[in-house]
């Protein structure tokens, strides 16, 4: 019995230790924010709650970097990267998972080989491509987005994710239907969408997560301010406040207030969903 | 029910995503192979055929070399701690204990905020006066330059790496972990044997697939890491951080020099297509099989 409490105690002491330490950067971006100009943010021994907390930071940070377009513009472009995925996955998941045509297995294998090929091995013709289809933000706004969307619209992981979603349901569901006079169409949009709804639910919170985080591609094709999306905005603030660690740390930790409310709201679905394999690390 | 759909339905179903694999995949991929084979030093606009000369100035590129070694030394620095260290956070949160969930939350906070914020928030913590080296300090060493000594630069961008990832394998591990079965541990039980030998004769053993998957996953997302690098050092100090895909996108975006980005992105594909075969045929078979 007494055994039994000091492991317990012990993996408690040891979980609560990670745990800090894995909050530690972000706290220790909250007190550095929250300090005032005439606290020493470099003083031995740091100090971790200010003196005087004071929130000048993050509103002098706020009226100097237009967060709010940021969050807007990460918020389309996850939004329709998102919806893109959830459609043209499912769609593409039906026939792999239930039909029997021609050419089947050599469009399996292209599928699959998509998995092996990193972007970041591409990038460099994705971008001569985007260029040539003129979705950049020199040619408006909408080009723009439609630049930072389209590359991402699909991707091998969410499609094998949906065809083992449609695998599970039992075949005689849509043979029924069938039977009933239901169309191909209608098995899937009626049958098929509604079972599968907590695969769409894993693959969309992770394709926004994805997006939302992205930094590599916005980073290469943005050059208008007005659609920067919020890691480029973030990634800019240390160039904009070049020794101000107030400000950078203030506006940090304003562009992840979003994403830490969708994390929680979400978690179920996290904890749950990383393993049916929707991320593509 | 063979044939409740008409012959052309499946491609139907299949074109969008096809064609925007296409696009964004297929076509970028043989691109990536044919720029590697021109030469526009001379006319950016009227390339000429070059063979593999553009394989051999980056093989003879020194910058090449050290951004291949660097990368294989962040791969090496970052796996090995992947591999365990979220396997025994998982091992302590499979335990019936109050607050699991709580835990969980918090281990998986870093995996959602964006690296950029993560990258920051490390530079802010490894600046010169900054509060690791304080802590440096009070064991009585002296202050590191994290991110600006060549000694240290590297290994201070895979701590980043590390942190953001724990959370992420930690999940992978406890999925796995819930079908080992109980009575394996009851068995161990009553052989007495202590904590760590159970977990080293029990635990891992029935898990070794996922340990092998965690390796083959990590080493892949290691051998693309690029994000940590441009927000916190650029490459530098002295190349210490460049890694391959940081020499591609300088290469490419900020040299104009299409031929060697595409030849070294070439290689780039070569390595990640070996750890991709390895995971997809032997790791996660089930899943990509027809």
């Amino acid at each position: 019995m007494i055994k039994k409490i000091i492991q317990k105690t012990g993996i408690h002491f040891f979980l609560i230790l990670i745990s800090i330490l894995s909050l530690f950067p972000f706290i220790w971006l909250i007190s550095t924010a929250l300090k005032g100009p005439e606290e020493n943010i470099f003083a031995y021994p740091p100090i971790f709650i200010p003196k005087d907390i004071t929130f000048n930071n993050f509103i002098g940070v706020w009226k100097q970097i237009p967060f709010l377009l940021y969050f807007f513009n990460s918020f389309i472009v996850a939004f329709f990267t998102v919806m893109l995925n959830l459609i043209f996955s499912s769609l593409a998941a039906y026939p792999l998972a239930r039909m029997e045509f021609q050419g089947k297995k050599l469009i399996f294998s292209m599928v699959l080989s998509t998995i092996m090929i990193p972007f970041q091995a591409v990038m460099l013709p994705v971008y001569l491509i985007v260029l040539k289809l003129h979705l950049v933000d020199s040619y408006g706004m909408v080009n723009g987005y439609l630049g930072l969307i389209l590359p991402f619209a699909v991707n091998a992981f969410g499609i094998f994710l949906m065809r083992q979603a449609y695998l599970s349901i039992p075949k005689e569901m849509e043979e029924a239907a069938f039977i009933d006079g239901c169309s191909v169409f209608n098995i899937w949009r009626k049958i098929l969408i509604p079972m599968t709804a907590p695969s769409l639910a894993v693959l969309a919170i992770f394709t926004f997560i994805g997006s939302w985080g992205e930094f590599l591609w916005p980073g290469i094709v943005l050059t208008n301010k007005t659609l920067y999306t919020l890691p480029v905005g973030v990634n800019d603030l240390q160039g904009m406040f070049s020794a101000n660690w107030r400000y950078i740390a203030a506006g940090s930790i304003i562009s992840i207030i979003p994403i830490i409310i969708f994390f929680i709201c979400m978690q179920k679905y996290f904890v749950s969903g990383q393993n049916e394999g929707a991320v593509k690390g | 029910m063979n044939s409740y759909y008409k012959k052309f339905i499946p491609y139907l179903f299949l074109i969008p995503s096809l064609v925007f694999l296409t696009i964004f995949f297929f076509i970028p991929f043989f691109e990536t192979i044919v720029l590697s084979l021109k030469d526009y030093s001379n006319d950016i606009y009227n390339p000429v055929f070059a063979g593999l000369n553009n394989y051999k100035i980056l093989f003879q590129t020194k910058e090449f070399y050290t951004s291949l070694k660097n990368t294989f030394l962040f791969l090496f620095l970052v796996v090995p701690i992947l591999t365990i260290f979220p396997m025994i956070v998982a091992i302590l949160l499979n335990q019936k204990i109050k607050g699991i969930g709580l835990y969980k939350v918090l281990i998986y906070i870093p995996v959602v905020v964006s690296i950029v914020v993560v990258a920051i928030a490390f530079k802010w913590l490894y600046t010169t006066q900054g509060i690791i080296n304080y802590v440096i300090d009070i064991i009585g060493a002296k202050p590191i330059g994290w991110l600006t000594d060549t000694r240290w630069a590297l290994i201070s961008v895979a701590v980043v790496t590390i942190y953001k990832g724990i959370g992420y394998y930690m999940m992978i591990y406890l999925a796995a972990l819930m079908s080992v079965p109980k009575d394996l541990y009851e068995a161990a039980d009553v052989d007495g044997a202590n904590v760590f030998f159970k977990h080293l004769n029990v635990t891992v053993p029935h898990i070794m697939p996922t340990i092998a998957l965690v390796v083959t996953i990590s080493s892949i997302s290691a051998l693309k890491v690029f994000t940590e690098i441009y927000v916190m050092t650029k490459g530098g100090p002295l190349n210490s951080t460049k890694t391959v895909v940081y020499y591609i996108y300088e290469r490419a975006f900020e040299n104009l020099d299409l031929s060697l980005a595409a030849a070294a992105s070439v290689v780039l594909l070569f390595i990640i297509l070996i750890f991709s075969v390895i995971n997809i045929t032997f790791f996660e078979n089930k899943r990509y099989k027809l």
